[in-house]
C-alpha cells in the first residue's frame, strides 16, 4: 500500500492512540474499584450512587459523552469553582476530556467486573483474615485484591480492547489519534479507502497486542497456572 | 531577479537585528494561529508555520517594531489559551462575533470574509432559493456557512452538515452534494488544487457583514496597536503585496 | 453557568425527530445484522476447517475495528473508487442513510454471530441426539431444535447487544445524518447551549435503553418461559389420571 509519505503521521497519531488508551484504563481502573467498593458497601447512598453512575453511563452513547465533557467540561468546572470563589477560565484540553469521557465509560463497566470478581472471593477467607489478626483494609490488600485481580482480568481485558476502539471518538473533538491523522492524510491525497483501512489494520494490530498482554497478565496473575499452560 | 533575492536576504537580516533590539526592550508578542486552514495559516513540510495570517503578523509586527513569536495553537482551545496568557494575540482568521467579544477584544478587521456556492462546471444549478429547491447542499457544522443554510434555505432545501471541511470536499466530488456553501477564500485555494478542478464558484457572493479581526485579551492595549498597524501596511502597500500572493482580487 | 431550560422545549420536536431516526437505524440494522448473523453463526460453529475460516476472518475485522472506521469506509472509502461511483450500487451508497444501515448491520452482524455460536454449542448433546433419534435430518434439526434453543440461550446477551448498538448509531451523526446525537449537535452549535442539548439528548437515549431493556426482559419470559414456570400453580382439580407425579408434589 502507498502512503504517499503520511507513514509518519500516522505513527504519531497511533503513539496518541495508545497514550489515550493507557491513560484511560488508569484512572478507568481507580473509578471501577471505587465503584464496585461503593456497590459492595453497607452506605446506602454509596451504594445509591454507584448503581445510578453505572445505569446513567451505560445508557449513553460514549460519542455523547466525549461531546458533553469536551464542550461542556469547562462550562461545569467553572460553575462548580464559581461557589469556592474561584472566577479564572478553566481550559479542558481534548486529551484530558478524551481522557475523562473514556475512563468513565471504562469505569461503569469495570464496576461490574470488579463487583463480580469480588463476591466469587469466599466470606470465608475474609473470616480467616481476621482470625489471623489482620485489620480489615490489611486482608482487603493480601487477600481479598490479589485474587478479586486474577478474576477480573479477563473480564477488564475485554473492556480495554473496547476501551481502545473508543478511541476514535476522541478524533471527532480534535485530537490527533489515528482517525484524525488519516483524515489529514486523506485531506491531500484524497484516497478515503487506502487510509482508513490503513487505520483499520492499525487497530487490529493494536487489539491484537492488547489480547495478548491479556493472556500474559492472565498467567502471571495466577501462580497455580503459570506452570501448566504455555 | 537574482537582485531581488539578495535585497531580500539582507531585509531579513535587518529586520531581525531590529527585533533583536526591540526584545531587549522587552516587549515581545506572542502570536498564536491555528496551522489548519489554508491559506492563510497552515504548516509547511519543515513544520513551520505559513500563510496569509503568519505574513499579516509578520508584517504588523515589522509595522510595530516588535519582536514577534508565532505558535501554533488548535482551534478549539485558542480563545482559552489567549486568556491563560499562553500568548498575546490570535491572527488566525477569526470572524468578530458577538459570542467572542463577551470574552475577548479584536482589533479593526484585517480582511473580510464573504460566502460563496461551489458547484460542479456545467451543473448549471442557479443559487437562489427556487434553483436550490429540492437540491442537497453542504457546508461545515458550526460555521456561519452552516448557519446561513439553515437559516435561508433550510425549508426547501436538503442541508448536509459535516464535521470538517475537507469530508465536505470529499462529498462534492463523489457526487453527494449539487452545492457547497463555503468561506469563499479558502475555497477560491481549493479550486486551484488538483481536486478542485472541474469545479467553480456560481452566483454572486454572499456577504454576511462578517469581518476577521485579531483577538487580544479583554482591556490590552494591543488590539489599538494592531488597528493602528493594519491601517499603516494597507496604507503603504504592504498588505496589497501580501493579498497578491494569494488572491488576485482584493480581500480587505 | 446558566442553564437555559426553555431551549429545550423549543427544541424538543427536532431532538424526537432526531430520536425516530435513532430508533429507525438500530430496528433496521438489528434484523439485517441478525438474518447475516446467523448463517455465519452456522458456519462458525461448523467442524471443517475452511467453512470456519471466512466468518472468522470477517467477525475478527469487525470486532477489532472501531465502529467509526467502519462507518467512514462505507461512507468516504466507497467513493474513491470511479467504479463503484458509476455502477448500480452508487444510488444505495450515495445517501448517508443506507451507509449508516450497511455499516451498523455488518458490525452488529459480527457481534451476534458471536453470541449465537456460543448459544449453538451451548446446546446440551442430548438435545441433538434425541433430535437425530426420532429421526429428523441436519436442516430439520437446525430449524426446529438448533435455532429456537439458540434464540432463547443468546436472548440475554443479544439485548446487551442491542444496547450496544443503540449507543454507536450515535456515530451516524458523523456522517450527515440527523439522528438524536446529530440533531443535538446540530442544535447546539447554533443555540451555543450544548449542556442543555446533550442532557436531553441523554435522557432521551436512556429512556430508549430502557425501553430495551423491558422489551427483551418480557420476550425472555416468554420465550425462555420454561425457566420461570412455577410448579405450585399446576391445577389441583385436574383429572388425577393425567396428573404429573414429577410436578403435582
Amino acid at each position: 500500500m502507498d502512503l504517499q509519505g503520511f507513514g509518519h503521521l500516522l505513527i504519531s497519531g497511533t503513539w496518541i492512540t495508545i497514550q489515550l488508551a493507557i491513560a484511560s484504563l488508569l484512572v478507568g481502573l481507580v473509578f471501577g474499584l471505587m465503584g464496585a467498593a461503593a456497590k459492595l458497601s453497607d452506605n446506602r447512598i454509596a451504594r445509591w450512587l454507584a448503581t445510578g453512575y453505572t445505569t446513567l453511563v451505560r445508557g449513553l452513547p460514549e460519542l455523547l459523552l466525549v461531546l458533553a465533557i469536551y464542550f461542556g467540561g469547562a462550562q461545569i468546572l467553572m460553575w462548580i469553582a464559581g461557589w469556592f470563589g474561584y472566577d479564572e477560565f478553566i481550559e479542558v484540553g481534548q486529551f484530558t476530556a478524551g481522557v475523562a469521557a473514556l475512563s468513565i465509560a471504562f469505569g461503569a463497566y469495570a464496576t461490574e467486573v470488579f463487583r463480580m470478581a469480588m463476591l466469587a472471593i469466599p466470606k470465608g477467607q475474609w473470616e480467616a483474615g481476621l482470625a489471623c489478626g489482620m485489620s480489615k483494609p490489611r486482608t482487603f490488600f493480601r487477600i481479598i485484591l490479589p485474587q478479586v485481580w486474577r478474576l477480573a482480568i479477563p473480564g477488564l481485558g475485554n473492556l480495554f480492547q473496547v476501551l481502545l476502539k473508543d478511541t476514535a471518538l476522541v478524533s471527532v473533538v480534535g485530537l490527533n489519534d489515528i482517525m484524525r491523522q488519516s483524515q489529514v492524510a486523506i485531506s491531500s491525497t484524497k484516497e478515503p479507502f487506502t487510509f482508513f483501512m490503513v487505520a483499520a489494520l492499525i487497530y487490529l494490530l493494536l487489539t491484537a497486542a492488547a489480547t495478548s498482554f491479556t493472556m500474559l497478565m492472565e498467567r502471571m496473575s495466577n501462580p497455580a497456572a503459570r506452570g501448566n499452560r504455555s | 531577479m537574482k537582485m531581488r533575492k539578495l535585497f531580500a536576504v539582507a531585509a531579513l537580516i535587518a529586520g531581525s537585528l531590529v527585533s533583536a533590539q526591540s526584545a531587549t526592550a522587552g516587549d515581545k508578542i506572542r502570536i498564536a494561529t491555528e496551522g489548519a486552514y489554508a491559506p492563510f495559516n497552515m504548516v509547511d513540510s519543515n513544520g513551520e508555520l505559513i500563510g496569509f495570517d503568519v505574513e499579516i503578523a509578520k508584517a504588523l509586527c515589522a509595522e510595530m517594531k516588535a519582536d514577534c513569536e508565532i505558535v501554533a495553537q488548535d482551534w478549539d482551545g485558542i480563545i482559552p489559551g489567549l486568556r491563560a496568557r499562553k500568548y498575546d494575540a490570535i491572527i488566525a482568521s477569526m470572524s468578530i462575533t458577538e459570542e467572542r467579544l463577551r470574552v475577548v477584544d479584536f482589533s479593526e478587521k484585517y480582511y473580510s470574509n464573504v460566502l460563496a456556492y461551489v458547484t460542479k462546471d456545467g451543473s448549471n444549478i442557479e443559487v437562489t432559493k427556487a434553483g436550490l429547491k429540492g437540491k442537497t447542499v453542504g457546508a461545515q457544522r458550526a460555521t456561519i456557512a452552516g448557519q446561513f443554510l439553515e437559516d435561508n434555505l433550510g425549508d426547501v432545501v436538503d442541508v448536509k452538515l459535516y464535521d470538517t471541511q475537507d469530508n465536505a470536499y470529499l462529498d462534492l466530488q463523489a457526487g453527494r452534494l449539487d452545492a457547497l456553501l463555503s468561506d469563499k477564500f479558502p475555497a477560491f485555494d481549493w479550486l486551484r488544487t488538483e481536486e478542485g478542478a472541474g469545479y467553480a464558484f456560481t452566483g454572486e457572493d454572499i456577504d454576511i457583514n462578517d469581518e476577521i479581526g485579531i483577538a487580544v485579551r479583554k482591556g490590552d492595549a494591543l488590539s489599538g496597536k494592531f488597528s493602528t498597524a493594519i491601517k499603516a501596511i494597507v496604507a503603504d502597500g504592504t498588505y496589497a503585496k501580501i493579498n497578491e500572493k494569494y488572491f488576485p482580487f482584493s480581500i480587505y | 453557568m446558566s442553564w437555559e431550560w426553555g431551549v429545550i422545549w423549543q427544541y424538543l420536536p427536532r431532538l424526537l425527530e432526531g430520536a425516530w431516526l435513532t430508533l429507525e437505524l438500530v430496528l433496521v440494522s438489528g434484523l439485517i445484522g441478525i438474518a447475516l448473523a446467523i448463517p455465519l453463526a452456522l458456519m462458525r460453529a461448523s467442524d471443517n476447517y475452511w467453512v470456519k475460516a471466512l466468518p472468522f476472518l470477517y467477525i475478527y475485522f469487525f470486532r477489532g475495528t472501531p465502529l467509526l472506521v467502519q462507518i467512514f469506509l462505507v461512507y468516504y472509502g466507497a467513493s474513491q473508487f470511479d467504479i463503484i461511483r458509476e455502477s448500480i450500487l452508487w444510488p444505495v451508497l450515495k445517501e448517508a442513510y443506507w451507509c449508516a444501515i450497511i455499516a451498523f448491520s455488518l458490525n452488529t452482524a459480527a457481534y451476534s454471530a458471536e453470541l449465537f455460536r456460543s448459544a449453538i454449542q451451548a446446546i446440551p448433546v442430548g438435545e441433538l441426539e434425541a433430535a437425530e433419534a426420532v429421526g429428523m435430518n441436519r436442516s430439520l434439526q437446525i430449524r426446529r431444535i438448533v435455532l429456537p434453543r439458540a434464540f432463547g440461550i443468546a436472548l440475554p446477551a443479544y439485548g446487551n447487544e442491542v444496547i450496544l448498538m443503540l449507543k454507536g448509531s450515535a456515530l451516524a451523526s458523523t456522517i450527515t445524518l440527523l439522528d438524536l446525537t446529530g440533531a443535538a449537535r446540530t442544535i447546539s452549535a447554533r443555540s451555543y447551549t450544548n449542556m442543555e442539548m446533550y442532557l436531553a439528548a441523554g435522557v432521551i437515549y436512556l429512556a430508549i435503553s430502557a425501553l430495551i431493556i423491558g422489551l427483551f426482559r418480557f420476550m425472555e419470559y416468554r420465550f425462555n418461559r420454561y425457566q420461570y414456570y412455577n410448579h405450585v400453580d399446576t391445577p389441583k382439580d385436574l383429572d388425577p389420571q393425567l396428573r404429573d407425579p414429577h410436578i403435582d408434589r
